[in-house]
């Protein structure tokens, strides 16, 4: 029979032959175009969606390994450059496209995935003036990360130089590329592993391809996190990437970059010639304000005037003393008559006085004590009797007590 | 220590006020005059000796270092 000799296949035996067929090479390796639809971006980190034209469509996967080299999140309607190989899912028997990498396709969606971006990180926070950090007022170092070839770093440095040179830190860094990214994340973080006070993140001028770096959301969280303030200056005036709003500043071009991150050294010589004028001007004001103040005080003061003083103070003390002198002879007197007084007063009730009129004193011996009462002495005591002209030194024979009153 | 361009500057307009506020005494005026000179001429000298000193930063796998850079016209 011939449905015995041509043989009959399981499903499942059928499936592995066309995946074999399918996954040869001819398939494996190939970039389609097509718009995302029913685009599911599942807990797994594995991305399923399906790619379409006017007239097909076909299933891709896009494992998590492959998707976190994504530079934009991609979302239904987006036109995209899918690179993949084939591949047979044998549960559903279904064929899908292993998706390895994805492009945006055209100008348009770059926009559309820059917007997006946009939006996402404003929610975020990362444009907020709050984080924003003010630029010191005098770098001392600064570090520029842009391209080693190419006018960027001529024309930073040759601003730089004419503005007011300083210390620069240079870190060559890939600004267009595949690696481009991950290169401006390293030269970021890297030169916060320095002690430059300011960053200058600098590219030319190009198309939006070619600042798509400067697009990408590991670059815009790098210059968020960075500690050093950084100024963007990436392509020329007109080109907005999303690390002009993340940055600290935004400069237009290169070269502003440069003016705005040091001060002019010109404009700083004119402040301090300034600042030397005010000090001498108000240091002379200050020494003639004070001249003057003397002159009026020193007019005030009439030398003959001050003799005139000087004289009646010496009359006056004159006087002074003129008075004294006659107050203290008259006071003498007055204390000799007293004196006088008082002394013949004294000598009235002196015991020298009772002497010279006849009467005499005795004492007892040794001690030369008085003796007023008969009671006062003993018989043979040795007495003195002391007489106006004389002592006579006596022993007592006898005593007798009379009443004489 | 030796103040930064940008310490002197602060300290020298500080100067430059007081000074015009007066309120001094002869001896202070003087001295915060003389003081402010001095930094006027700080000032000048370090703006004129500014120099520019460019250096390359190397990424050495984890370490950083850093050497001479010389621009190519």
């Amino acid at each position: 029979m011939d449905l015995e000799k041509k043989g009959i296949y399981t499903v499942h035996e059928f499936t592995l032959a066309v995946k074999s067929t399918l996954t040869k090479g001819q398939f494996n390796d190939v970039w389609i175009r097509g718009e995302i639809s029913n685009y599911t971006n599942h807990s797994s980190g594995h991305r399923y969606f399906t790619i379409k034209d006017k007239n097909s469509q076909l299933s891709c996967i896009m494992f998590k390994w492959h998707g976190k080299n994504l530079n934009f999140e991609p979302e239904h309607g987006m036109k995209v450059l899918v690179l993949g190989d084939i591949d047979v899912y044998e549960q559903r028997g279904v064929y899908q496209l292993k998706v390895r990498d994805m492009r945006l396709d055209g100008i348009g969606e770059l926009y559309k995935a820059y917007e997006q971006l946009k939006n996402k990180l404003a929610m975020g926070g990362l444009f907020s003036p709050d984080h924003k950090k003010p630029l010191p007022g005098f770098p001392r170092k600064i570090g520029v990360a842009t391209s080693p070839t190419g006018a960027v770093l001529h024309d930073i440095l040759t601003v730089l130089k004419r503005r007011y040179p300083v210390n620069i830190l240079f870190i060559p860094t890939v600004v267009q590329g595949e690696s481009a990214a991950q290169s401006i994340v390293n030269s970021i973080e890297a030169l916060n592993r320095t002690d430059v006070d300011v960053i200058i993140l600098g590219r030319g001028g190009g198309s939006i391809e070619d600042l798509w770096a400067f697009n990408e959301e590991v670059v815009a969280r790098a210059i968020f996190k960075s500690r050093i303030p950084i100024i963007s200056a990436v392509g020329h005036e007109t080109d907005y990437t999303i690390c002009d709003f993340v940055a600290d500043i935004r400069a237009p071009t290169p070269s502003a970059a440069a003016e705005v991150a040091v001060p002019e050294r010109q404009e700083l010589a004119n402040q301090i010639s300034r600042l030397k004028d005010r000090l001498i001007e108000n240091e002379k004001r200050y020494l003639s304000d004070r001249q003057s103040q003397i002159s009026e005080l020193e007019s005030g003061i009439d030398p003959h005037f001050l003799l005139e003083r000087v004289m009646q103070y010496v009359q006056y003390l004159d006087e002074l003393a003129q008075k004294q002198t006659s107050n203290f002879g008259r006071l003498l007197e007055v204390k000799k008559a007293l004196l006088d007084s008082h002394a013949g007063k004294l000598e009235a009730i002196s015991p020298l006085g009772t002497l010279s009129r006849g009467y005499s004193i005795t004492l007892k011996l040794p001690h030369k004590t008085p003796v007023r009462n008969i009671a006062d002495i003993e018989i043979s005591d040795e007495i003195s009797i002391i007489v106006n002209d004389g002592k006579i030194k006596c022993v007592v024979n006898d005593k007798e007590e009379c009443k004489w009153k | 220590m030796e103040m930064s361009f940008e310490e002197s500057l602060t300290e020298l307009e500080g100067i430059a006020d007081k000074l015009e506020k007066g309120q001094l005494s002869l001896d202070e005026s003087l001295l915060l005059f003389e003081n402010g000179i001095k930094l006027v001429r700080e000032c000048n000298m370090k703006l004129k000796n500014a120099r520019q000193n460019v250096e390359k930063l190397i990424l050495d796998n984890e370490d950083i270092k850093c050497e001479p850079f010389d621009m190519q016209e």
